[in-house]
């Protein structure tokens, strides 16, 4: 029997044969743009064109970047503590990480979407999946905060998420890991046999207020749903899923799930789905979930919800099809018109591209079906395809647009990014990634109207590119301008975590938008103290309340005795009402808390248990004003 | 001189008292005068407002942040409260208005010297007062401030800029000064279209 490493090697040798000298000739075609250091330079006091918004990968968290300069801004802490502001750790945020499975602290975070409206950014919310303990989190984009986290129950691997229709009606949620669903015991061999299941969540977007929902759940055949992406404009109805194991292989899955020529691309009728639901057609399933919410400086509530609507694709018929595409598709992406739908199978030699108005005539058909999975109709490949982008490069994945009539595919084996046209197919240029890149992003690229000009793509490995630190390379972003015929890498730069996916918007979007703070007189928070005057020490047995302000230099009390055993809850409130004021707190030695960053107008709660008897100080972390070192104080604690 | 203060105002120069008192009107709903503060840590500026009745922030928490940043050259707090001439500011604001309207009931020029003469003296007590207040304000500063400069006062300029430690403060009237100045303007303008038609009317 041949070794996994063996396999690899022949089809790599193989593959490397076929593609190499098209792919020498597109490296020699790649440019570094001349004056690139003038074109991403943003001279001090000067800002930032556009905004870029890098999910974290492993970190869980996401990313804020300006573009050109790729300087760092922000991390917004979404799935993962963060105990440089105390998100996860105090009684305001620690609720948002509650599961099902309990208090989860990390996540592996994918897919960045962007909020829209009528197709076109709105500059309002982020959205960001789990994929490990699925879940999807909405981001403010007034706050750059986690407003909140729905869990997404009877599914494993959030993956394929989350991925917003034109109007952010809904968000899309589809299953990577097949499992049992409803979850059990069963032997690992029946996945071979149908006993397991994928399903694509809808999950609601309130218009006004953003707060998430569970419309819907389809119940799918299990396969591994990758990736999915949202139609426009005539497609508005649809979104689309690539899957892959579309063979139900359960070991050595590189080998078992890559044997046949051609998996799917779902395509899915969420308009006919919400039908077929309220014509009845949705039976009560099970399924556990959990909804964080977190208002404006008040504490997270969590709540526990229970039960879904579950569909069966056969008792909807014309809500979903498959398109046969090569080879396990990973990416599916469309076009700004709509009518273009683009697969990246990682292991194919074409980049496919279905068209939509084809599966709009063909659809329903028998001479074009060639069978049925499930319920589910299989249209021919022949019949939905608008042709094949020969011999790209190696392992296309990823899929953006100009809206000049091009496309931009990632292509991760071959460390390349290529630009194509739409229509005719025909390769026009190469661009070199550092390396292996995974998806890419333009700014507003997978809005109805893209803005152009910026593209970058997120590699996994830099290797050569930055100075070593140790074994553990960063990974990195390149950014290229496409704004004119031939698109010019400008830079590249290190990220935070995987920089898996990306939204870029405009900054006049979004920038004059921005909170500077929380007025005093609107905090509802339960503990909030609005002067100095009201702070106060409240004892309730054993378990102390603070109510204590933090204003430029001090904090009143300034002064806490407690006893050993005591719980102590300090329930900061930031007095200040001035942009960029925040005041930080902490404890000496305090277990199982980190640091609190308190914005102006904003309570937070710090837990402390009080230790064996001695003199703990407490103090400001943010350097805030000149006196930032003199705002410190004590908690006694006595026997 | 005497035949000038008893002459009877033209009706042009009536209708002017009139706008005079109306325009005096608007003083209730704007600010006087105004002082910018802006530092390196504050590249937007903070803004102070002095009204009739009242002093604000140029935004509602510019006096806070003020305030804050006095607080450590231990300089008073300033609040409305702590000024007691603006609880009878209004009045004489509403002197000066009822005597524009009583002007009309008696047209006669000496009315409008005697507008002058009032509009004088509520302006040079007031810049008076004004400058009592900064000085105060700037001198009388707490013992124990966390940062005491030897020699150093923080009294805002009267009029124009200046520059404290790291701070720049202005000082400028804002509309209701203007408004002010204007109607002395306006009413000198009468007093001497009057004297000229006086003039005429011997030749
Ligand atoms: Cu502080």
């Amino acid at each position: 029997m041949l070794k996994k490493s063996n396999i690899i090697v022949v089809t790599l040798g193989i593959a490397l044969f076929i593609f190499l000298p098209n792919c020498k000739k597109g490296a020699a075609t790649a440019t570094l743009a001349s004056d690139a250091a003038s074109r991403v330079y943003v001279a001090p006091g000067e800002k930032d064109e556009v905004y870029a918004f890098l999910s974290g990968g492993f970190s869980g968290q996401m990313s804020v970047y300006g573009i050109p300069s790729a300087r760092l801004f922000k991390i917004i802490p979404v799935f993962s503590v963060f105990p440089e502001n105390g998100y996860g750790f105090d009684e305001e945020t620690k609720d948002m990480l509650k599961t099902t499975h309990g208090y989860v602290p990390w996540d592996d975070s994918h897919h960045v979407e962007a909020s829209m409206t009528d197709g076109k950014q709105d500059g309002r919310w982020m959205f960001l999946n789990a994929n490990n303990t699925p879940r999807l989190a909405r981001i403010d984009l007034k706050s750059f905060e986690t407003k909140e986290i729905l869990e997404i129950p009877n599914t494993a691997g959030n993956h394929a998420s989350p991925f917003a229709t034109e109007n952010t009606e809904y968000l899309m949620a589809a299953t990577r890991f097949s499992v049992p669903v409803p979850q059990s015991n069963v032997s690992i061999d029946s996945f071979s046999k149908g006993g397991f299941k994928g399903t694509v969540t809808m999950v609601k977007v309130d218009k006004n207020s953003g707060r998430l929902s569970i419309e819907l759940q389809v119940l799918v055949p299990g396969f591994n749903y990758d990736l999915s992406h949202c139609g426009k404009k005539k497609s508005h109805d649809w979104c689309f899923f690539s899957s892959y194991n579309s063979e139900q292989a359960h070991k050595m899955l590189e080998v078992g799930a890559s044997k046949k020529d051609k998996d799917f691309i779902l395509a899915f009728n969420w308009v006919r789905a919400k039908e077929c639901k309220d014509q009845g057609k949705a039976y009560n399933f099970g399924g556990e979930y959990v909804n964080n919410f977190k208002d404006e400086n008040k504490p997270a509530v969590s709540t526990k919800l229970s039960g879904v609507k579950m569909l069966n694709p056969k008792d909807c018929p014309g809500m979903m099809y498959y398109m046969p595409t090569p080879k396990s598709p990973h990416g599916t992406d469309v076009d700004s018109t709509g009518e273009y739908i683009v697969g990246g199978g990682k292991l194919a030699s074409v980049i496919p591209v279905h068209s939509f108005s084809k599966m709009m005539e063909v659809k329903d058909k028998k001479e074009h079906h060639s069978t049925e999975i499930e319920g589910i109709p299989v249209l021919k490949y022949e019949s939905t395809l608008a042709g094949e982008v020969q011999k790209p490069c190696l392992g296309p994945l990823h899929t953006e647009f100009d809206g000049q009539g091009y496309a931009y595919t990632s292509c991760f084996v071959s460390s390349e990014v290529v630009k194509w046209k739409l229509g005719t197919w025909e390769v026009v240029q190469h661009l070199p990634a550092y390396y292996s890149v995974g998806h890419l992003s333009i700014v507003g690229g997978s809005s109805t109207e893209p803005y152009g000009k910026y593209l970058i793509a997120m590699n996994k490995i830099t290797k050569d590119r930055y100075l070593p630190v140790g074994m553990e390379l960063p990974q990195s972003a390149q950014l290229y301008d496409i704004s004119s015929g031939k698109a010019e890498l400008l830079s590249d730069f290190p990220t935070v975590g995987e920089p898996h996916y990306s939204q870029m918007i405009p900054a006049k979007l979004i920038m004059d938008k921005t909170a500077k703070l929380f007025p005093l007189e609107e905090n509802k928070h339960p503990y909030a103290t609005k002067s100095e005057n009201d702070a106060k020490i409240v004892k309730l047995g054993n378990t102390t309340h603070i109510y204590m302000t933090a204003i430029r230099s001090h904090f009143k009390p300034d002064i806490i005795e407690a006893r050993t055993g005591e719980t102590l809850y300090f329930h900061v409130t930031n007095l200040e009402q001035d942009y960029d004021i925040p005041h930080g707190f902490a404890i000496g030695g305090a277990p199982n808390m980190t640091n609190l960053l308190i914005m102006p107008g904003e309570t937070r709660t710090f837990k402390w248990v009080a230790p064996k008897p001695g003199i703990y100080p407490f103090y400001c972390t943010d350097f805030c004003s000149a006196l930032h070192q003199e705002m410190q104080q004590y908690i006694r604690v006595s026997p | 001189m005497k035949a000038l203060l008893f002459q009877t105002l033209s009706k042009k120069n009536r209708l002017l008292i009139l706008g005079v008192g109306l325009f005096l009107v608007l003083v209730y709903f704007i600010p006087i005068w105004a002082i910018s503060i802006s530092a390196p840590q504050y590249p937007e500026g903070l803004g102070m407002q002095i009204w009739i009745n009242q002093i604000t922030g140029a935004t509602p928490y510019d006096l806070k942040n003020i305030n804050l940043l006095n607080h450590y050259i231990g300089m008073k707090e300033i609040i409305s409260e702590s000024i007691p001439e603006l609880l009878f500011m209004p009045y004489v604001l509403a002197y000066l208005i009822i005597g524009a309207f009583i002007t009309e009931l008696i047209p006669k020029v000496g009315m409008a010297i005697l507008g002058i003469i009032n509009l004088i003296i509520v302006g040079l007590v007031g810049l008076f007062d004004f400058w009592r207040w900064e000085y105060n304000y700037g001198h009388n500063l707490n013992p124990d401030a966390p940062i005491i400069i030897e020699g150093m006062a923080y009294q805002p300029p009267l009029l124009g800029c200046k520059v404290m430690l790291n701070i720049t403060a202005c000082s400028y009237p804002s509309y209701g000064g203007m408004i002010l100045a204007l109607s002395l303007v306006l009413l000198v303008y009468i007093v001497w279209d009057e004297k000229r038609r006086k003039k005429s009317n011997v030749v």
